[in-house]
């Protein structure tokens, strides 16, 4: 080939890269506003929740030993809540402090602190995974979810269990939502205590959720009630959770 | 990648090259141009994930207080790429450039190299693990394909003559001289490319997809031993972002050599799968 052409060649490809680049950008961008795009992005969700479900069964998150501890385990999301009432329970050391647990359940709970400390418990160090790409080792005490919904005696029709929380951003309230199988999964504690102290304010007290095979998001502190249901349709915007709702983050967030 | 068919398309051809032989099959083109789009988008909206944490890390934990191996970030007026203990300045392309309409950006990667343009990390993730899915797809269709038609046999796996260190230095004589294949010689993938194409597809492909499956909280439950084989969650990451970039200049050296081998030829060959063998000079 000739210097002509192949310099003319170069040319063309460079301007093509460039240019197809940019389509490319604008394409995808445009891409990601259309509905039905949108829809036909959301089957990897559908995918990883089934096919994950499948190949995990009932298997349990690594626990990891004192050794693997991070030194400082950062916080994320609200670092305290701003509601009155939150502040009113916390200035007391949340001796006033009341789970409520309702919903598709025969016997409405309203638990203490001390009486949640009073039921079984289990202490596991496990890694929180944030949506970002860190992650962080710590070690939660707390009662397994299953004890406080067989307390309440949970109704068969229940599918979902919704957990209120006392922060909000910019005057929403932070909730999440996981299924029957995550919350009858023995690591999915109501942590109360974190790295053998009291559950401090910025990891979510007086109660916070640990639910080890979903990213951190979906570990909802400051809980004040757990509702039982059996569509979150009804629940803020119907997506299942804050970020679910306000920022289109999948519901399932084993991956 | 190459199919060669060579009883059919065999008929009047010259030694000398010249003639027209249909060299790519219609599954291998297939898939070519799915994994050209499906990987160019899981790189894209890959590089919109790392700008939400834009640190990398060896072991099982590692966030903000941790100190990390590889940082992009920006400190007033500059940009930097932060590797162990060398900084290098990249302002204007990572870490602090301009937008398309001029305004700073202080995120790692610009927008012109991630999906989306903007700072999204959901939608990035609605792409990324979608598409991942398509590239499962497409990879477990080519590996039963390839494996049943003879194509990984046939094609890539190199014959022990070519094995040989003095054949490959050859080959790579050749090629730093810029020397290709002509004539009937061309009709076969070189040692050098059976080489790259097996390196890609059994070492960094499953490298990515491990890693990638590794940074799953889920999977980490239902297979454990991935986070023994990789060392961490956070290992596997900057595993995950390590065998990413070979994959990118694995990209580059394959659209150099395209052009240098003759781009129209090349290019109609991954589309038609017709592929005229190079002249030999007189």
């Amino acid at each position: 080939m000739t210097q002509k052409s192949f310099l003319s060649r170069r040319r063309f490809l460079t301007s093509f890269a460039v240019g197809g680049s940019a389509a490319l950008v604008a394409g995808c961008d445009a891409l990601s506003r259309s509905p039905t795009f949108r829809e036909f992005l959301g089957t990897g969700e559908w995918l990883n929740y089934r096919i994950q479900r499948l190949v995990g069964g009932a298997a349990l998150a690594r626990e990891y030993t004192e050794a693997d501890l991070s030194p400082n385990f950062r916080t994320n999301g609200n670092s305290r809540p701003r509601s009155n009432e939150w502040n009113r329970l916390a200035a007391a050391d949340f001796v006033d402090y009341r789970l409520t647990v309702d919903g598709l359940v025969e016997e409405p709970q309203s638990l203490s602190l001390a009486e949640l400390r009073s039921m079984p418990s289990r202490t596991q160090i496990t890694r929180h995974d944030c949506v970002e790409g860190w992650s962080a080792i710590g070690k939660w005490t707390g009662v397994p979810l299953s004890a406080v919904l067989d307390r309440a005696r949970l109704s068969d029709r229940a599918r979902f269990i919704v957990f209120h929380c006392a922060d909000d951003f910019r005057g929403t309230s932070y909730y999440e939502s996981i299924d029957i199988v995550d919350a009858f999964h023995p690591q999915t504690i109501l942590a109360y205590g974190m790295n053998d102290g009291i559950l401090p304010t910025g990891h979510g007290a007086p109660l916070r959720l640990r639910v080890e095979r979903q990213l951190g998001y979906k570990q909802a502190k400051f809980i004040t009630r757990i509702e039982a249901v059996d569509s979150l349709s009804d629940i803020g915007r119907g997506r299942g959770g804050y970020w679910e709702d306000v920022g289109s983050y999948n519901w399932y967030a084993g991956i | 990648m190459s199919d060669v068919e060579s009883s059919a398309a065999h008929q009047g051809t010259s030694e000398r090259g010249g003639s027209l032989i249909y060299r790519h099959r219609v599954s291998t083109r297939l898939w070519h141009w799915t994994n050209a789009v499906v990987l160019l988008v899981m790189l894209m909206s890959g590089l919109m994930i790392f700008n939400a944490h834009p640190h990398l890390y060896w072991g099982q934990y590692g966030a903000n207080p941790d100190t990390p191996w590889l940082e992009i970030g920006s400190s007033g007026d500059r940009g930097f790429l932060k590797i162990g203990d060398l900084t290098i300045d990249t302002t204007g392309v990572l870490g602090l450039w301009r937008g398309p309409n001029g305004q700073l950006q202080q995120r790692a990667f610009p927008s012109w190299a991630t999906i989306p343009s903007s700072y999204n990390l959901a939608v990035s993730r609605l792409w990324h693990l979608t598409f991942a899915w398509l590239f499962a797809g497409g990879l477990a269709l080519y590996a039963i394909w390839s494996l049943f038609n003879g194509h990984l046999r046939r094609d890539l796996l190199p014959r022990t003559a070519e094995l040989k260190p003095g054949h490959i230095l050859q080959e790579v004589k050749h090629h730093a001289t810029l020397r290709f294949a002509k004539g009937e010689a061309a009709r076969n993938f070189n040692v050098l490319q059976k080489l790259t194409y097996l390196v890609v597809l059994v070492v960094l492909i499953p490298l990515m997809i491990l890693t990638g499956l590794t940074m799953s909280p889920a999977i980490d439950a239902a297979w454990p031993w991935l986070l023994d084989l990789f060392g961490g969650r956070q290992s596997a990451r900057s595993i995950h972002f390590i065998v990413a970039f070979l994959l990118v200049l694995f990209f580059i050296v394959h659209i150099v050599m395209v052009v240098l081998a003759g781009p129209i030829n090349e290019v109609r060959s991954m589309i038609t799968g017709r592929f005229r063998l190079p002249k030999e000079r007189p």
